[in-house]
């Protein structure tokens, strides 16, 4: 055992006691394969509910394919959801006395919170790339080359993590496994409220406002604009649409810079 | 003689009104089992878990071997283990995983972890369920599970809270075999329950709290004493009820509760002689058919203490 106690032991305990977490997560796949059923059946229900049943009735702006506009609000769901799988992981934690049990242990106070998002990063990489197979079956194609579309991918899986680090904070602070599952719901409207499936320029006025500043809708209009898929904003678009790129990096910088120190400082905070 | 290896002096701790600990000391030698007992709400798992580092006290201080609880946690946290109320386990690994994980997460290299994980299901019992998801586990299985993992860093102090409650006899046996194994081993254990008869059973010395104070300490046999015995009288006829419960409140001092044909009563702890008693309902023409002085049960100890309606049990 190296001690905890020099900056340079804390941070490599840090990395390691990460690595056994995912290690768990990926126990916990293995052992209930139904939780993997479901993630691998998600995407296909959500691509054949949304690109043949729905789409067959929505018009693209602009012209184009409706599940090449489609994909990438898959993708912007399919991200946005690490902050509601970190949550209920971190408050089933809590509220079963494992996280107890974590604290008690003579572990860094930070490998917790770390490790959590960093499994969920792994989990959720699993996840995007199951997505992009259904896409390219139903035939959405990136259309601007290698580096775009790295780009695309790579500011996802940033904003992934910034999302997770909510996760953590929100599921902390709820500490209660059924609360958390009541919150999980409440994913669909925020995330349906937005471009991803729909154009936001047949909206009422209040809800196209919420649509157009909702993260989900700058994600989206992100990767549309770096795939080269149909449904760019219109010249006169909102600013977090006009950049959607830079508000996607916004967003990123802002979630991490809140809820990392928040994270850590509730993980170690000893209250009860 | 070399300090306790668990102090706790004046610890106090309020959520909002409620005062859970209000000046609670304890103290266990090395190599005891403290048994901390107290009815629901006494202040048990507050106290357990801010001598575990996972709360902090308002006001008093705790020292683990030497160490503050407070100051240097990382140090307790090296010496302790825990076991708590809930298997504080998780459900959807195996027990085999679960025990790797933890480990792992002691720190032990990943060839250790293994060597111990199976070392421990060995040892309890629970290697022909190590392969099998927790939450197909019985109750009893999960504790042990749970008290077991607390194991793995091989602890110099113990804490179980509440290790038993809830689990059906047969368990609580096994449960209570593991704790005598650790004390064999050398292991100071601090454990927490309602249960009576578990302090009785596994307690070197036994702390009664109560509203979050220690209210009598002792071994079980001194918590009996202080009470002094017990008198039994059964009458042939039920008739000369009142007469005998007049002669046994003259000896005793005390009103004897009555039933039927039977009076009990606690004597002093001056302690009289029974032939004396005999005597004296002799002479006030009582029958007795049978005249019995017995230790009272921890459970007379109990309620006497904490003025409890209900026996605990
Ligand atoms: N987090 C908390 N918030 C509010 N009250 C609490 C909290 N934890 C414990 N209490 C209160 O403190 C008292 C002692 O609780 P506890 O230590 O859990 O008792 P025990 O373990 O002996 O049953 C109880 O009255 C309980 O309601
Ligand atoms: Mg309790």
């Amino acid at each position: 055992m190296t001690a905890l106690t020099s900056p340079l032991g804390r941070l490599r305990w840090t990395f390691t006691d990460g690595f056994t977490l995912i290690g768990r997560e990926l126990g916990r796949l293995r052992n209930d394969p139904g939780e993997l059923i479901v993630a691998l059946i998600f995407p296909a229900v959500m691509v054949v509910l949304f690109g043949y049943v729905f789409g067959s009735a929505i018009q693209v702006p602009g012209g184009g394919d409706y599940r090449e506009y489609l994909m990438p609000g898959l993708f912007a769901m399919v991200t946005f959801s690490a902050l509601m799988g970190v949550m209920t992981r971190m408050a089933g934690d809590a509220s079963r006395g494992v996280m107890d049990r974590f604290r008690s242990m003579p572990m860094a106070r930070s490998a917790v919170p770390f490790g959590q998002t960093g499994a969920d990063l792994l989990t959720g990489l699993l996840m995007l790339a199951i997505m992009v197979a259904a896409g390219l079956l139903v035939g959405w194609r990136p259309h601007h080359g290698l580096v775009p579309t790295t780009q695309a991918f790579l500011l996802m899986i940033v904003l992934r993590y910034a999302l997770s680090w909510a996760g953590v904070y929100v599921g902390l602070a709820v500490k209660n496994d059924q609360i958390a599952n009541a919150l999980v719901p409440l994913f669909l409207p925020f995330t349906m409220l937005s471009n991803a499936f729909v154009p936001t320029g047949g909206m009422p006025g209040w809800l196209r406002f919420l649509a157009d500043w909702n993260p989900v809708s700058a994600l989206t209009a992100a990767t549309r604009h770096l795939f080269g898929n149909p449904g760019a904003p219109s010249a006169n678009a909102v600013w977090p649409l006009a950049h959607p790129v830079a508000t996607v990096l916004l967003w990123s910088a802002a979630l991490l810079v809140i809820f990392v120190p928040l994270s850590l400082r509730a993980y170690s905070r000893k209250g009860r | 003689m070399a300090e306790p290896i668990v102090i706790a002096e004046g610890l106090h701790k309020s959520f909002g009104d409620t005062h859970a600990l209000h000046g609670l000391d304890l103290s266990v030698p090395k190599g005891t089992v403290c048994g901390v007992l107290g009815p629901n709400g006494a202040g048990k798992t507050t106290a357990v878990r801010i001598l575990a580092t996972l709360s902090d006290p308002d006001a008093g201080h705790a020292r683990i071997a030497g160490y503050d609880v407070v100051r240097d946690a990382a140090q307790v946290r090296a010496r302790i283990g825990l076991a708590g109320q809930y298997a504080a386990v998780d459900e959807k690994l195996t027990g085999r995983g679960n025990l790797r994980m933890f480990a792992r997460l002691s720190h032990l290299s990943r060839r250790e972890a293994h060597r111990r994980a199976d070392e421990l299901l060995d040892r309890f019992s629970l290697m022909d369920a190590a392969d099998r998801q927790v939450s197909g586990y019985s109750g009893g299985m999960r504790r042990r599970l749970d008290l077991i993992t607390s194991l793995i860093l091989r602890p110099d102090v113990l804490f179980l809270d509440e290790p038993t409650t809830g689990l059906d006899p047969r368990s609580r046996g096994q449960i209570w075999d593991s704790v005598r194994e650790l004390v064999a081993d050398g292991t100071t254990v601090l454990l927490t329950t309602q249960y009576l008869d578990e302090a009785d059973q596994l307690a070197d010395d036994i702390a009664v709290i109560d509203h979050g104070r220690v209210i009598a300490t002792g071994t079980p046999d001194e918590l009996k004493a202080t009470i002094g015995d017990r008198l039994d009288v059964e009458l042939e006829d039920p008739a000369a009820l009142p007469a005998a419960a007049t002669v046994l409140e003259a000896l005793a001092g005390a009103e004897p509760t009555t039933t039927d044909d039977r009076l009990t009563v606690a004597l002093p702890a001056t302690g009289l002689r029974l032939a004396d008693i005999v005597r004296e309902l002799d002479r006030a023409g009582v029958a007795a058919a049978d005249v019995r002085l017995r230790r009272p049960t921890l459970d007379e100890v109990f309620l006497r203490l904490t003025d409890q309606k209900e026996p605990v049990r």
